[in-house]
């Protein structure tokens, strides 16, 4: 009965509607990496100022966007199971306690700040600041366990999977330095310039060792992929973007350096498709094209849902350009 | 104890297996308590979203507008409620989608293509929408002009209700599944889209959707008026005060008969899609004639747990079950329990069904009195009706959480009618020992984040009743007897 409207029920309405959509899915993946990672970055460096001041800064800075960034993991998450129920079950179920304590350090994470600005009490504000920070390392940890776990095959409690965790902290710390020096005033932007640049180099050799070790143990069957031309070629891309990042930092060009620190995690990702692709859950084998819906779920949700996504696209232009001034503890400037 | 152990039992059918625990409980029973206990949770934050979008719209229009002290106040005030409200109804939203995964990975995998869609369009749909203009409404100000301010609004609320529409989609095709058939992929029996139409806009939706729509405004509006009340209470002639608690009483008198009605309604169309159900509803144990209970209270302690006729002192109209049932024949057949194999807790159920009426028609009740005192001008005078309307403020929610345990409860076994039983649901990987884990974690944490709630809703009216300049007083606390003065009401 859909037919006559255009959704052919029986195929694809691409032959490669199922490649598609794994890139798509990877890339609400890399969105939410890249902002939330930001979030968790000013959540980690917060930590470091005890400053009222400067806290309450990083604290505009954080408030309007987080929740927004915070929504590409529930898109991502609803979009895979929508295309590939079988992998959301599996690999949400063979990580029960790290994809439960993944959610509720977010929880922490979110709720902290809200409730923090409810109570003029010193003793609830270092609770709150606790929540805040503690969710915020956790967090990144907990999901770059998962997503080593996933892509390397490998127990949660392996090397592979807590170096991926320990990366990901990393290269939240380095981005969200590079935001709140691109959008605050030149005392913390200097501050933040020294934090970034630490974050950014343990983030390299996270992710050197990660690597040998993956080569080494040939975890997942990870290394032919790493050693093929595209996994290079993103190593190295990966390597300059740091690097580079860090002499933009040196010389205060801050916001250039922001840009070239946010290309850190956007590599992370595509690496993470590229060792992931043609299967989409290693451990069992499954590919691509034995994991997707039928072809009507799928044409349905494309038809209904690609215009929506390009919408959402400019939700966040229209967010971060209102909100795309220096920010002040007061709030944001003009 | 006894007690407790029968209702764990008959709720969970996990007697069996309940024996051999010592330290951890199984998995299947902890899942499934770790799920009601989250949802149970998370539906009052989004509750409270959906039901105070519209107040949050009104207010923010208002106040651009007119731009009045006490629409600043009003908008000022329950935009914090909503921003905290909000703030917990995401983090408690994602752990529940992370459940299909963790703990019902059977049921993502059998479902996914026809609950996947549906998830997605609420995130891409909604909760971007919400979230993205939520940022504007709470830290935008300045930044914007009037108009796009109060657009902001509108569209913050308007997400609210569209993820109640799309979350709705799912749990209604779970109540009254169409539009599939099953195949085999890898190896297991999954369903099939065939029919989007049939399968999104199933028989349940619209029932369901409009019954918890306004059962989010009812609770909401009780919410509104308590602590207007309470403030009126304090401070007789706080302007915005007197307004928000007229307004609420208004939405109610609309509100609160319209559910009842639909309520009826919506029970016949639950009867003839959902006849096990129903008669769980109705503890009709034995196929055969039906009489409708108006009203039951347990004669013993025992009729708590076994809801037969024998123990309830009930007021009933004899065979009107059979005719509501038939549409108009007094003598009609009605299914009872024992056409089937398994059966809900019936105890659960049933008594969770006259919980959620019994309070409909308080509601209603307090909604026509609010209205006549309003008409006879002595609203803020009547301590009674003050009184009242504060004791009442939490008991929309526990309508509505009520609702729901009729709606979820009265389906087992079944998680998806018919189709997959909520057993075959749960992961066969999980061990006791993380289940248990995890059940203990939220349960602990989601305690004291309904606790944190609650607080800043306490300090909020604090602020507020000292900003209004109202000294605390200790002897004029709004419970215990009433005043000597006899001439309230
Ligand atoms: C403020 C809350 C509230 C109030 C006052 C009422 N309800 Fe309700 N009811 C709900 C809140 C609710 C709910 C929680 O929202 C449910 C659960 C699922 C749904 O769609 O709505 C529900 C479900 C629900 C169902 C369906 C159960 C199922 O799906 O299996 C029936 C038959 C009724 N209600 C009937 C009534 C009647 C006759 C009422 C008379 C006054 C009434 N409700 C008042
Ligand atoms: C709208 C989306 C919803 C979906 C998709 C959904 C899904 C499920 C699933 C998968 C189960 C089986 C697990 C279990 O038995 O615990 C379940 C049961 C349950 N649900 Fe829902 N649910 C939804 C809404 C709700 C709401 C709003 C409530 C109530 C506040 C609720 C309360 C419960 C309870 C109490 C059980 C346990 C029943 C039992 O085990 O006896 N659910 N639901
Ligand atoms: C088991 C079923 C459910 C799942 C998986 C689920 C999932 C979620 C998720 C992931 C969020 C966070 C969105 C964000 O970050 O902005 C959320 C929030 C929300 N959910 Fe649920 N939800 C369920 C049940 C329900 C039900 C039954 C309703 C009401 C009809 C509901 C209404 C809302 C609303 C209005 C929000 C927005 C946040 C807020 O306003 O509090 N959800 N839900």
């Amino acid at each position: 009965m859909i037919e006559p409207l255009v959704i052919p029920v029986d195929r694809y309405l691409h032959p490669s509607l199922p490649e598609i959509w794994f890139g798509v899915v990877m890339f609400a993946l890399a969105m939410y990496v890249v902002l939330d990672g930001l979030d968790f970055g000013i959540g980690m460096l917060y930590a470091t100022r005890d400053d009222d001041h400067d806290r309450e800064t990083m604290l505009a800075a954080f408030g309007p966007i987080w929740d927004a960034n915070e929504v590409w993991l529930i898109a991502f998450g609803t979009m895979l199971l929508a295309a590939f129920p079988d992998v959301y079950s599996r690999l949400l179920a063979d990580n029960y306690l790290i994809a439960l304590g993944f959610v509720l350090a977010l929880l922490f994470r979110g709720v902290g700040p809200e409730l923090r600005e409810q109570r003029e009490d010193e003793q609830w504000r270092r609770a709150c600041d606790y929540s805040f920070v503690g969710g915020s390392v956790l967090a990144p940890f907990l999901f770059g366990v998962l997503a080593g776990s996933w892509v390397f095959s490998v127990g949660a409690l392996s090397l592979p999977a807590i170096l991926t965790g320990v990366g990901l902290v990393a290269v939240s710390a380095a981005t969200g330095a590079a935001f709140l020096a691109a959008k605050t005033g030149p005392a913390l932007a200097e501050e933040m310039r020294d934090l970034g640049i630490l974050a950014t180099i343990a983030y390299l050799g996270g992710v050197v060792v990660l690597l040998a070790v993956v080569i080494w143990t040939d975890a997942g069957g990870a290394a032919g992929t790493i050693l093929s031309a595209p996994g290079i070629g993103i190593v190295a891309l990966s390597v300059i973007a740091g690097l580079g990042g860090i002499v933009l930092a040196l010389r205060d060009r801050y916001r250039a350096w922001l840009a070239s620190a946010l290309a850190l995690p956007t590599l992370l990702s595509v690496l993470v498709a590229l060792l992931l692709y043609p299967t989409i859950y290693p451990a069992t084998g499954l590919t691509v094209s034995d994991a997707v819906v039928s072809p009507l779920a799928l044409n349905l949700t494309t038809v209904l849902g690609f215009p929506v996504l390009v919408v959402v696209l400019w939700y966040f232009k229209f967010l971060y350009g209102v909100f795309s001034g220096p920010i002040e503890a007061e709030g944001y400037g003009t | 104890m006894h007690v407790a152990s029968q209702i764990l039992e008959g709720a969970f059918g996990a007697g069996p297996a309940l024996d051999g625990w010592v330290l951890f409980l199984p998995a299947e029973f902890a899942s499934r308590v770790q799920f009601g206990w989250t949802i149970s949770v998370h539906i009052l934050f989004a509750a409270l979203s959906i039901g105070l979008a519209p107040f949050i719209v009104y207010f923010t229009w208002k106040d651009v507008r007119t731009d009045t002290e006490r629409f600043s106040r009003l908008r000022s005030f329950w935009l914090k409620v909503f921003a905290v409200g909000f703030v917990m109804g995401t983090v408690t939203g994602i752990p529940m989608s992370f459940q299909f995964g963790t703990n019902f990975p059977q049921f993502s995998a059998v479902a996914g293509e026809l609950i996947g869609g549906p998830l997605a369009f609420e995130a891409k749909m909604a909760f971007f929408l919400e979230a993205v203009f939520l940022g504007v409404l709470l830290f935008g100000r300045e930044k914007v002009s009037d108009r796009t301010y109060v657009l902001s609004s509108v569209l913050v609320g308007f997400g609210a209700w569209l993820s109640g529409f799309w979350i709705l989609v799912v749990n209604a095709w779970m109540q009254t599944p169409q539009g599939y058939e099953m195949i085999t992929r890898n190896g297991m029996e999954v369903a099939k889209l065939t029919d989007p139409i049939a399968a999104f806009l199933n028989p349940r939706l619209p029932w369901m959707y409009v019954h918890m729509i306004n059962a989010s405004v009812i609770s909401v509006a009780l919410l509104v008026a308590g602590v207007a009340a309470y403030i009126v209470w304090k401070k007789r002639n706080a302007k915005a005060w007197n307004t928000a608690l007229k307004i609420a009483i208004l939405i109610l008198i609309v509100a609160a008969p319209l559910q009842a009605v639909h309520g009826d309604a919506y029970g016949r169309h639950v009867e003839n899609t959902q006849p096990q159900k129903f008669a769980a509803m109705e503890a009709h144990y034995e196929t055969g004639t039906a009489d409708l209970h108006l009203f039951a209270i347990p004669t013993s302690p025992d009729a708590i747990m076994n809801p037969s006729e024998e123990n309830l002192f009930a007021i009933s109209l004899p065979r009107v079950g059979s005719f509501l049932a038939s549409g108009g024949d007094f003598d009609a057949v009605v299914k009872g329990l024992d056409e089937y194999e398994q059966n809900p807790p019936v105890p659960l159920v049933f008594w969770s069904f006259r919980i959620m009426v019994g309070l409909g028609f308080l509601f209603i009740a307090l909604a026509f009195w609010g209205g006549y005192l309003t008409y006879r001008g002595r609203l803020a005078d009547s301590k009674r009706y003050l009184r009242a309307m504060i004791a009442a403020s939490p008991l929309g929610f526990a309508a509505l959480l009520t609702g729901w345990y009729v709606t979820e409860i009265g389906r087992q076994p079944w998680v998806i009618q018919d189709v997959l039983t909520t057993s075959e649901a749960v992961s066969t990987t999980l061990s006791s020992a993380e289940a248990t884990t995890s059940l203990v974690a939220f349960v602990v944490i989601y305690i004291g984040l309904v606790l944190a709630a609650l607080y800043v809703l306490r300090w909020l009216i604090e602020d507020e009743l000292r900003d209004l300049g109202v000294e605390e007083s200790a002897d004029d606390h709004w419970y215990g007897p009433l005043p000597e003065v006899a001439s309230d009401d």
